[in-house]
């Protein structure tokens, strides 16, 4: 239990008092939209405390994966899926789990900002907490935490009454993760959350992201090799064989290893910028 | 003649420089784009000048006296000579592009005419009744109206109270639904919501005799004198409103990005909470707007209330007892009487009602277009903000 937990009175039953240091295992997960399969037999492991990052090519079946990872992929009407994603040793997709509370403990971030344009900086915050119906006793404090830990906290102080969409892309990408954190998600799920922004804000969610895995287990797909050279302690590689087919994983393991001396000869040859 | 010559290496760069650029033509504003070209004009100014002239020429020699012919022969000759004099001076693609602009501008002076004409010719003959010893005639019924009594000495006071209250009560009737429907036909996909659909699309286009029939049948009828009220009208109302602010607030939900619900969901939160303090709270402005319009549309609505309201002369304030007044049924009644005081008051009464549907529209279209509040602007703001640079 953190000084934070205190400080705001969060229920600790709620959030499990080891909030934080949580282990997520996929095991055998296919998937399909309709009758097209877009994933084979994923099995992955990502650890507690360290960030892991899923590479590939566009159209590969990463940010589904990542979408399967809380329960996002049921949202399309035609999606299916088959296998298992444990937290913690428990089934998210099991009969008595249920969506709401599984995707309070496994946040997401998208790819592309997206503040809710009716509320201000520091309604945005505690968003998840009022959707969620969770009653907040000390809400300024944990607007301030959330947005020192997003990174966001010197910009905004005198301005949390305005819309979240008067800050800049960057800015609002780090709102983002500050929403996400609000909840005090076990896991946090990124979906290329840099891919519209420059390099200057790029860098500040890259040290967010460094910093945040010590309390949280973060998964983040990107398609920029050196980012998940900087930034993951282990990594997937997603391929696809042919238009059409499913994707799957090539090889995962320890970023250092992937990079310098990978199994798989396509590895070697995605890390390296030779594919495709 | 139109063999195309490959232009000079400095025919598009010295078009119109010196104007443009020079310090002394005024280097704090860009030059005026709207320039055009002098002559251009001047053949446009020929044509029309030219085939005035014939046409002139023609409908005297002939012995004719018929404007709207004129008018009519004058148009076709001017396209026909403003073509030949295009197609000879600048070639083929200049002018169908002349004529294309031709086409969309005398179009549209048309719509615009003939709805201003309307407008016009209701304030003419109405805004003299209205204002009359102002506001007598906003406050007064039409209890001392008579063939002989002068205009001065009635009003639409009671049309007013009566629409106002007929068109508020088929608001709160229809605004929540609407809302409501609009809502779950956007987020559900399931028959149902198919079928609703169809539904709302179809009923958008019924005719309002036919709502009004089916208030009078089900319940005017039913209850013999006293079935016509101001509820009854207000039924009747709803019945066209419902469809119509429905289909007007889906269109606003629907611009709602499809990622701003994933982003709420995927905080944890339960559907309907995402509807409640999201979708809804996003759309607010538009749904206002598509409430407005829905209400300024059926304030209109004269068949409607022909078999439901009933019609009154003095004030009734109490809907649901008595025959009520309002605005469309009293014009109605009075166009239908054998007195031209009765025929001014109308003209009246129509200058009222057209103010206040006005007024409905201008409310409106300011809901809609306020500053930061309104979610088109946010979004088109946001879509130019260029995301390179936004350094801390």
């Amino acid at each position: 239990m953190t000084a934070l937990d205190q400080m705001v009175g969060f229920p600790q039953q709620q959030y499990g008092a080891n909030a934080g240091q949580a282990r997520l295992v996929a095991r055998n997960v296919s998937a399909w939209f309709g009758t097209k399969k877009v994933l084979e037999r994923i099995s992955l492991n990502m650890e507690p405390g360290q960030v892991s990052a899923l590479i590939g090519p566009s159209g590969c079946g990463k940010s589904t994966f990542l979408r399967i990872l809380n329960r996002l992929h049921e949202l399309v009407p035609v999606a299916a899926l088959s296998g298992s994603v444990e937290l913690d040793g428990e089934n998210i997709y099991g009969p008595t789990a249920s969506v709401t509370r599984t995707r309070l403990k496994i946040g997401m971030v998208f790819q592309k900002p997206n503040p809710f344009p009716s509320m201000s900086i520091a309604q945005n915050v505690l968003a998840g907490l009022r959707l969620s119906g969770t009653k907040v006793h000390n809400r300024d404090a944990l607007v301030q935490e959330c947005l020192e830990r997003a990174g966001l906290w010197k910009e905004t102080r005198n301005r949390l009454n305005e819309s979240g969409y008067s800050l800049s892309g960057g800015q609002q990408q780090r709102l983002c993760i500050a929403r996400a954190l609000a909840v005090r998600p076990r896991v946090l799920l990124l979906d290329e959350p840099c891919s519209a922004l420059d390099p200057i804000s790029t860098g500040v969610i890259e040290e967010t992201i460094r910093e945040l895995c010590r309390d949280v287990t973060i998964v983040i797909v990107t398609h920029n090799m050196q980012q998940a050279q900087r930034i993951s302690d282990t990594c997937a590689l997603f391929l696809i064989d042919d238009e059409g087919k499913p994707g799957y994983i090539v090889e995962s393991g320890p970023t250092d290893q992937m990079f310098s001396r990978p199994n798989d000869p396509r590895t070697a040859d995605y890390v390296n910028g030779r594919f495709g | 003649m139109t063999s195309i010559a490959p232009p000079g290496p400095d025919t598009l760069v010295a078009r119109r420089p010196e104007v443009e650029w020079s310090p002394a033509a005024g280097a704090e504003r860009p030059p005026s784009r709207r320039r055009g070209n002098r002559s251009a004009a001047i053949e446009l100014g020929s044509c029309a000048l030219a085939s005035l002239a014939f046409i002139w020429l023609l409908f005297t020699i002939a012995g004719l006296s018929a404007p709207f012919g004129f008018v009519v022969c004058w148009y076709l000759l001017f396209l026909v000579s403003y073509a030949v004099l295009s197609n000879s001076l600048h070639g083929r693609l200049v002018m169908k592009d002349r004529l294309a602009t031709i086409g969309v501008w005398s179009g549209s002076l048309v719509a615009g005419l003939a709805l201003a004409a309307v407008i016009g010719f209701v304030v003419f003959k109405g805004a003299p009744v209205a204002f009359a010893k102002f506001p007598h005639f906003w406050t007064t019924d039409m209890t001392r109206g008579g063939a002989a009594t002068p205009v001065t000495s009635v009003g639409a006071g009671a049309a007013i109270m009566g629409s106002v209250e007929q068109v508020g009560i088929a608001a709160l009737f229809s605004v929540p639904l609407a809302i409501l429907t609009a809502v779950y036909l956007v987020e559900s996909q399931s028959v149902l919501a198919k079928i609703v659909r169809n539904i709302v699309d179809a009923m958008t286009g019924t005719p309002s005799i036919i709502a009004g029939l089916f208030v009078y049948l089900i319940w005017v009828q039913p209850h013999g004198v006293n079935g016509k009220s101001g509820v009854a009208a207000a039924v009747a109302l709803t019945v066209l409103m419902l469809p119509l602010t429905t289909r007007a607030s889906m269109e606003v939900i629907k611009v709602i990005p499809g990622g701003l619900r994933e982003a709420a969901l995927g905080l944890g939160a339960p559907p309907w909470r995402v509807v409640l303090q999201v979708v809804v709270p996003t759309a607010r402005t538009g749904l206002i707007t598509a409430a407005i319009l829905g209400v300024a549309r059926t304030t209109g609505e004269t068949a409607e209330v022909l078999f439901t309201a009933g019609g009154n002369q003095r004030y009734n304030l109490n809907p649901v007892h008595g025959w009520q007044d309002d605005l469309p049924l009293r014009i109605y009644e009075l166009i239908g009487q054998p007195s031209l005081n009765a025929i001014r008051e109308a003209w009246g009464v129509a200058f009222v009602l057209v103010s206040v549907v006005l007024a409905f529209f201008v409310l409106s279209r300011s809901v809609g277009s306020s500053g930061r509040g309104t979610l088109i602007s946010r979004l088109l703001r946001a879509a130019r903000r260029p995301t390179i640079g936004d350094t801390p």
